[in-house]
This record gives structure tokens, C-alpha cells and sequence, in this order.
């Protein structure tokens, strides 16, 4: 790292003046807890006690016949709460908790990150309100309601296109007015140092996991590991371990109706440049810096920027970025619902997309793993409307 | 001295300081507002270049960012409004906006345009002082005064640091949150007042919330050198957008007041 909260020339702190004191706060408290035997003794009780890990590096013995190689899946979709976002709420509650916060904000796109806020914040006792574009209630409803059952007020957020970028927005502007007694619980390895930085710490247990678990499976490292890239905390959190080693990274972007089409969220393959919510990173916007509408038929993709460190890890080309269409997302959907009787995420099967479409590249003793970050069921009902079934 | 320092000499009464957003509702009718505030006696100009996703700001300047942008505005817009601005008035103008519509068309130029345009003072919203080496370096090549903010959570440490690099005034946030009217001038606004003159011999404007002539009495008693009125202004805009006359003379009549308060 070049500076101080910079991945590269990524990063920084693009923040009003009034979060500047919680920021380095923030990053204080961060600090003090990265060498504190107490507080990860709290987290991993929880990861084995409360949120189900380790989670399962399952082989996928149809898929790997019918894709020719040898074909994993890291099971974020068995972590409590049905996706990967519990690992970084977790870790960021306890550390509000221990700040002495009394509240948590936050915002979100499928519902997940606000599923697992809930979760963490009824488990910490801390009350927890949560941001969401109006669009997103609507396609995604029952987690609205699941984050209601658990007590969380969902305040749904018409600025704007109505969707991630704009629970974002009014999360932040919540956050301006609150700050002294409020913790803004960020869902992805986006915003403003630390929180890139923390997120991708509190993911990175995914990776480490799968290293052990491939290693004693397979007696060495993987060929390739594939994972979706949203704000990319799924990602740079089974990415990270690997950075140094020889095993190809591949991130994948929502490419919606086709990046031609100007109907995707494919920040890293499409955009350039630019400032949004406290980071610079890649950034969908047109030629005067104006932030584009973005589409996914996974709402948790459906965003215009990245985080930073995707940024730079695409520039050094240590990580490859490519995108896929909504079309074949649903097929893969299908495919390892179908081969596997694991329904993924919507925005888990842009990587299942993605191994079936370069199926050709692979041998049959290649190993690869692929980040499923989250469970579909909260998708069941939006692709049977697609579908023409309900 | 720019023109901004000169409001400043000598000076017995509060200053005005109002704020529109550039290209709002439209281009023509924009420039009408910015002539009719500097007819009323605003003593500086703040002018918006907006932002699809403006985070500092409430409801009421979003909106007018919205018109703005749904009009067309642009930079060079806004640009081209204080052009014509300067063949009508030795007004400081002072241009807000978020980092990334700088950062886009390159910061050096960026403030080459807005010098070429005839503009003073530049705030970025979202660009603390910890991030501000590059712009502040062009802006003093450019002779454009820094703007910066100054909040409540703002350590003296810091105050310090912003004080240092700051020219033109400081821009007080006078309330924890973002911009939008408010029902009184907060005791915590006055604290901050008068924790930052403890630094600075800048200027000290207040703003965010302001939008009375009682809260101009009660920054005047306070000892603000100026006050800042922004959504107060972009309300009567949207109120009256359709009828441009009638628009002219609401905001007069509304300054007038203000600046009459500014006098006790
Ligand atoms: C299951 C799942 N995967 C991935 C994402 C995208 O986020 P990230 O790129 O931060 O992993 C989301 C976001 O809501 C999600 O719910």
C-alpha cells in the first residue's frame, strides 16, 4: 500500500466533513481489535456456534461430469442468514459494540446484507434500521419481511434510481445526522477507509478455510476460483489468501442485458475511474462524472461502483474480471439447481455462468472452486415470474 | 486579495452568502435567479454544479440537482452561467460540488475553466482536508480560494489543519446532517463558532439550516462574519419554478429580510 487507506492509487476517504471523526475513530477502534486475542475469540465463537462455520467445500460430482473438471463449491449459502454477509456483519457489530454504539445502520440491494444486519444486531442487542431502494422491496419482499420478523425497522428509499446506490446514499446521510451514537455497518469492501480494508479482513475467512479444505481434499491448491463481484466482498474474501499463490482469480460482473446494451453493472469491464460513496475506484458515469442507472436481474450486483481493491487487482492484472448476461445466469440457475439440488443466488450463479460458459478452457483434473455466496430461495419467486410460471 | 477578501474588510453587518444550484430549474432561468439574489444585496454566490448522487445535501437541493441535471446542466453550463454572471456583477462566486464531477474532467482543468469563467472560491463536499493536496495546490495556481467545512465533530487538531490550508472563509456546519431547513440555530452551532475562532482569523460563515431572519439575529449576536442560505433559496425556486416573475420577487422580498436582519 502506497498510503495510508489506498489500494494502490484506490481508496481514500471522499467523506463530508462531519464523518471525518467517525472514520478515524473507525479505524482506531479497528486497529486496537486486529491484535486483540479477546475479540477474536468472540468472533470465532460466533462463526462456530451461532453462524455455522466452517462451511462445506462440497464436490459437485454431477456438475464436474457434465463440465469437465473437478468442480467446488465454498458453501457461503449455508452460513446463517443464507449468505456470506453474516461473516462481515458479525465482525463489524461486535466491533460497534464494543465502541460503545447504541444503533446500526445499513443499507441493501437483495436484502441479504440487511437480512444479516438484522441477524446480528437481535444476536448483539443492538436495534438496527436498514436502507433499501423502493424498486428492490419490491423484488425482493420476503426479505423485508425477514428482516422485520427479527426487528429491524426497512426503510425504503425513493431518491433517485431506487436502488442500492441510493439505500447508500441515504444511509450515508442517516449516518451524517447520527454519527455520534451510530455505526454505519457498510455491506461490501466499498466506501470509505477502513471500511474496504475491514470488510475484506472479516470475508477473508472464507478463503483461508478453502485453502485448508482444498488442500486436504485435493493435496494442493486450485487451478482457479471464480466468485461474483458485486461490491466484491464475496470475492476478495476467498480471493485474499490466494493472492500470492499460482491459482487463477476470476471475479464476474453483471453484464444484465449485455454491456452493449448499457443495461448492466459490469463496473470493473465497463466503467473507469471515478469518486462514489468515499472511494475512488471504477465507476459507471458518464462523460461529466454523473453516476449511470445500472441493471442486474440480481439486485445485489445491480451497483455502479467496486471495491477499491478490485480496482487496483484489475490494473495489476493479478485478477481477471469478466461478465455475464442475465439470460445465462438463469440457466445456470437452473443448471446446478437441476445437477446439484443447490439452488444458488441469483448473484452466486453469475460464477456458476461463468465456469459453464468457459467450460471449454478446463481440464477434467482442473480444480475449480467456486465462491457460492448465497442461497436462492429468496430468488424462487422472481425467476418463476420470469419464467412465465407464477 | 480576491474579491472574496474584500466582502470581508471592514465589515459591520453579516454577510450574505447565498446558495442556488447552477442549471436550476434551467440554464436561462438560473442565471435569472443568480441576478435577481445579487439585485437583493447576497453579498457572495454560491453556485451548485450538481450531482447525480449528492450525499451531503437533504431532500430540497437533491430535487434541484435533479431538475438541473434532467435540464442538461453540465459543468461547462455553470461555467458559461457565471460567464455571463460577470459581465453583470463583480460578485464572488463560489462554485460546490462533489469531488467526482472534478475528478472527471481533471482537476487542473477543472479549475482553469472555472478561473477562464471568473470564479473565486471552490468547495468540494466530499474531499476532507486529508484529501485536498492535489486540489489545493491548483487551486492556488489557478488563484481560486479553497473553500473548506468545518463541523462539529471536526477535533481542534484538525480545525487546525483546515484552517492552515483554507482561504476566502470557512464554511461552518452549523447542524449535524445534511442540508435542509431547520427550526432554530443550535447551541452547538455557537459552540462551534466559538471553538474555531479560538484557531482562525478566517471569516466564519455559518450554514446548513439557516433560513430565517431570527437565525440571522442570532448568528449577527454570535459574531459570525457570515451566513450561508441555501435550501430556504432552492424552496422558493421550486415553489414558484413556473412562474419566473413572480419567482424573481419572492426571492427578493425574501433576501431583502434576511439582510435587513443581518444588520442588527
Ligand atoms: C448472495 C450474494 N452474493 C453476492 C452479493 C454481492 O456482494 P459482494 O460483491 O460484496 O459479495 C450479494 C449482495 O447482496 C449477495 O446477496
Amino acid at each position: 500500500m502506497v498510503k495510508k487507506g489506498r489500494f494502490g492509487i484506490y481508496g481514500g476517504q471522499y467523506v463530508p466533513e462531519t464523518l471525518m471523526s467517525a472514520l478515524l475513530g473507525l479505524e482506531e477502534a479497528y486497529g486496537a481489535i486486529q491484535n486483540d486475542p479477546q475479540f477474536a475469540h468472540d468472533l470465532a465463537a460466533f462463526h462456530s456456534e451461532y453462524a455455522g462455520r466452517p462451511t462445506p467445500l462440497t464436490f459437485c460430482r454431477n456438475a464436474s461430469r457434465e463440465l469437465g473438471c473437478r468442480l467446488y463449491l465454498k458453501r457461503e449459502d449455508l452460513v446463517h442468514g443464507g449468505s456470506h454477509k453474516l461473516n462481515n456483519t458479525l465482525g463489524q457489530a461486535l466491533l460497534a459494540r464494543q465502541m460503545g454504539k447504541k444503533r446500526l445502520i445499513a443499507e441493501t440491494g437483495a436484502g441479504q446484507h440487511g437480512v444479516a444486519t438484522a441477524i446480528a444486531g437481535a444476536a448483539l442487542g443492538l436495534p438496527v434500521e436498514v436502507y433499501m431502494g423502493e424498486t428492490d422491496t419490491q423484488r425482493q419482499a420476503l426479505n423485508v419481511f425477514r428482516m422485520q420478523l427479527m426487528g429491524a425497522k426497512v426503510i425504503p428509499v425513493r431518491s433517485g434510481t431506487r436502488t442500492l446506490k441510493d439505500a447508500i446514499n441515504e444511509a450515508l446521510r442517516d449516518w451524517v445526522a447520527n454519527v455520534r451514537d451510530t455505526h454505519y455497518l457498510i455491506g461490501s469492501v466499498v466506501g470509505p477507509h477502513p471500511y474496504p480494508q475491514m470488510v475484506r479482513d472479516f470475508q477473508a475467512v472464507i478463503g483461508r478455510e478453502t485453502k485448508k479444505q482444498v488442500m486436504k481434499k485435493e493435496g494442493r491448491l486450485p487451478d482457479t476460483i471464480v466468485a461474483c463481484v458485486g461490491g466484491g466482498s464475496n470475492a476478495i474474501g476467498i480471493f485474499y489468501p490466494f493472492l500470492s499463490d499460482d491459482v487463477e482469480l476470476v471475479g464476474v460482473e453483471a453484464a444484465g442485458k449485455g454491456i452493449g446494451t448499457g443495461e448492466h453493472s459490469a463496473t470493473l469491464c465497463a466503467g473507469d475511474a471515478g469518486v462514489l460513496h468515499g472511494a475512488l475506484s471504477y465507476l459507471l458515469q458518464d462523460a461529466y462524472g454523473q453516476v449511470l442507472p445500472t441493471h442486474s436481474i440480481a439486485a445485489g450486483l445491480d451497483y455502479p461502483g467496486v471495491g477499491p481493491e478490485h480496482a487496483m487487482l484489475k490494473d495489476a492484472r493479478r485478477v481477471t474480471y469478466d461478465a455475464v448476461r442475465d439470460r445465462e445466469v438463469l440457466d445456470a440457475f437452473m443448471f446446478l439447481s437441476r445437477m446439484e439440488g443447490i439452488i444458488p443466488a441469483l448473484e452466486s450463479a453469475h460464477a456458476v455462468a461463468y465456469v459453464m460458459k468457459n467450460a471449454d478452457r478446463f481440464d477434467k483434473d482442473d480444480v475449480v472452486i467456486i465462491n457460492l455466496s448465497g442461497r436462492g430461495d429468496k430468488d424462487v419467486a422472481e425467476v418463476a415470474k420470469i419464467q412465465g410460471c407464477a | 486579495m480576491g474579491r472574496i477578501d474584500d466582502v470581508f474588510l471592514q465589515r459591520d453587518s453579516t454577510a450574505f452568502i447565498g446558495f442556488t444550484v447552477g442549471g436550476d430549474p434551467d440554464q436561462e432561468t438560473s442565471g435569472r435567479i443568480a441576478r435577481a439574489l445579487i439585485d437583493a444585496g447576497t453579498d457572495i454566490l454560491e453556485l451548485g454544479v450538481p450531482f447525480s448522487d449528492p450525499v451531503a445535501d437533504g431532500p430540497t437541493i437533491q430535487r434541484a440537482d435533479e431538475r438541473a441535471l434532467a435540464a442538461g446542466t453540465t459543468p461547462d453550463i455553470v461555467f458559461a452561467i457565471v460567464r455571463e454572471l460577470r459581465s453583470y456583477s463583480g460578485i464572488p462566486v463560489v462554485l460546490l460540488t462533489y469531488y467526482n464531477t472534478i475528478f472527471k474532467r481533471g482537476v487542473d482543468r477543472f479549475y482553469r475553466d472555472a478561473r477562464d469563467a471568473g470564479v473565486d472560491g471552490i468547495l468540494i463536499a466530499d474531499l476532507p482536508v486529508e484529501e485536498s493536496d492535489e486540489v489545493t495546490a491548483i487551486a492556488a495556481r489557478y488563484g481560486i480560494d479553497p473553500i473548506f467545512l468545518v463541523a462539529q465533530t471536526t477535533s481542534d487538531e484538525r480545525i487546525k489543519k483546515i484552517a492552515d490550508r483554507a482561504s476566502g472563509y470557512l464554511y461552518l456546519v452549523s447542524v449535524l446532517g445534511v442540508t435542509g431547513v431547520r427550526s432554530q440555530v443550535s447551541k452547538g452551532a455557537i459552540d462551534l463558532l466559538n471553538r474555531v475562532r479560538k484557531h482562525t482569523c478566517l471569516p466564519l460563515a455559518l450554514g446548513f439550516g439557516i433560513s430565517t431572519p431570527d437565525h440571522v439575529r442570532a448568528c449577527n449576536h454570535a459574531g459570525a462574519d457570515a451566513v450561508i442560505v441555501g435550501s430556504a433559496i432552492v424552496n422558493i425556486v421550486e415553489k414558484t419554478k413556473h412562474d419566473p416573475e413572480f419567482m424573481v420577487q419572492e426571492l427578493k422580498k425574501y433576501i431583502s429580510a434576511m439582510k435587513t436582519a443581518g444588520h442588527t
